[in-house]
């Protein structure tokens, strides 16, 4: 029912065009759609997210998405916001999230020398096996932009240390997410997304 | 010219650059809004994030360059035109893609804020004092502060190191230093000695005097911590 070997689920935020890219660059086409037909029927789903927790929430349940996105059985990968919209709750707007990661997402504390947005490259600890990390180690950088995040909890696969440890790569079944914007991270970030479309 | 920008930026990608930055300087002082047909390609082919300078005054400009690929979008004169701009594109964006550009000099009266600095003809004092505008630009919704320091741009004699501590320290967000650069002791210097989250440089990387790869080996063997 879709041609597309990805669907990015309609969240809100301008910026697409990015991820449609950096699939393409893997050979894997891609299209953008907020119709639950087209997302159900997905073979593959990117839940990204751009602004806000409680705008992106609203809209997910606007479409009558937030409800079947619980139910989905295929790989959903959540990058940046989309990862935290996993989770059970984000102190950002006091927002409930969808509550398939357990866990809350809280504001990073600005301190001197570590300004917040986090805005950077940073390499990440793994702490479990993920297949999303084949190929990966804890030496390659990652590009993060984010002011909020999630604890390490038990559904952490990889931490960032800024501060303190914050969950990096999250995983529950067939849901996992990324704090940080594999499709701007250079070869690294190309080699998760890989990952991610043979998972 | 499109071209050309492609192959500029494949070759910074390449080199192992942690971000681009693209300006169109002349497009403020000039009236008209960035030429964005090559924000497309250049999002296609780069797999490092972006920033889009030059010319954007609304809402709608940002839009259209974010959506075509960009991951920020870098204000400056229209932002001191009009301050409101930052306040409407964090709350549209979030903060995390409106940088916001400052020019500022040295001058008997402190470090002031310039205006059209892209244009040596329109350039005019504002009579802000940079530390002023860097507070309320974060206040309006900055999520990174870009300081070029006029009095050292073009000369390649360094970051200006006392200036941007000083703004280093009103400034809560990330702040990337501009102007000065001529080394790989320059970057050094001011990522010691200032503490500025990132360095942009051009003019020194664009004539090929200073290689990317070779600077990050240089800073790393100085035990500064830089992605490979």
């Amino acid at each position: 029912m879709s041609d597309a070997d990805v669907v990015i689920i309609e969240s809100g935020g301008a910026n697409l065009a990015s991820l449609h890219h950096a699939l393409l660059r893997l050979g894997a086409r891609s299209r953008v759609s907020a119709d639950p037909a087209v997302i159900a029927a997905a073979p593959r789903l990117l839940l990204p997210g751009v602004g806000a927790a409680a705008d992106a929430m609203s809209r997910l349940r606007g479409h009558g998405l937030a409800d079947l996105i619980r139910t989905l059985r295929q790989p959903l990968l959540g990058i940046c916001l989309g990862m935290q919209l996993l989770y059970e709750h984000s102190e950002e707007g006091d927002t409930p999230g969808l509550g398939l990661l357990a866990g809350e997402v809280r504001r990073i504390p600005p301190a001197p020398g570590r300004p917040v947005p986090h805005m950077g490259w940073n390499t990440c600890r793994p702490l479990q096996g993920d297949p999303l990390f084949n190929g990966i180690g804890a030496a390659d950088y990652f590009y993060f932009v984010h002011s909020y995040a999630a604890a390490v909890t038990d559904c952490c696969r990889a931490s960032v240390d800024y501060g303190e440890a914050w969950c990096a790569v999250a995983r529950r079944d067939n849901y996992c997410g990324v704090q940080f914007h594999p499709e701007r991270s250079g070869r690294a970030g190309a080699r998760l997304l890989r990952n991610f479309l043979e998972s | 010219m499109v071209g050309g920008i492609l192959e500029l930026a494949a070759r910074y990608r390449d080199a192992g650059a942690d971000e681009l930055v693209l300006y169109d300087i002349t497009a403020s002082p000039q009236g008209r809004s960035v030429d964005r047909s090559w924000v497309g390609a250049v999002a296609a082919m780069l797999d490092i994030p972006f920033c889009v300078a030059g010319g954007i005054g609304s809402v709608a400009d940002a839009e259209a360059v974010l959506v075509a690929g960009a991951d920020k979008i870098s204000v400056n004169s229209p932002a001191l035109q009009r301050p409101q701009l930052v306040d409407e594109l964090a709350r549209r964006f979030g903060s995390q893609c409106v940088v916001v550009g400052i020019d500022s000099l040295a001058t008997p009266d402190g470090y002031r804020v310039q205006l059209h600095a892209g244009d040596a003809t329109r350039t005019r004092d504002t009579g802000r004092a940079t530390t002023d505008w860097v507070r309320e630009a974060q206040q309006r919704g900055a999520g990174e502060i870009v300081l070029n320091c006029m009095s050292s741009d073009g000369v390649r004699n360094g970051y200006d190191i006392a200036q941007l501590r000083l703004v280093r320290s009103h400034c809560t967000v990330p702040l990337v230093a501009s102007g000065g650069a001529g080394q790989a002791a320059h970057f050094a210097a001011v990522f010691t000695e200032a503490a500025v989250d990132a360095a942009l440089a051009a003019s020194v990387f664009h004539s090929g005097e200073l290689e990317v790869a070779a600077l990050k080996a240089w800073l790393r063997a100085r035990h500064i911590e830089v992605r490979p």
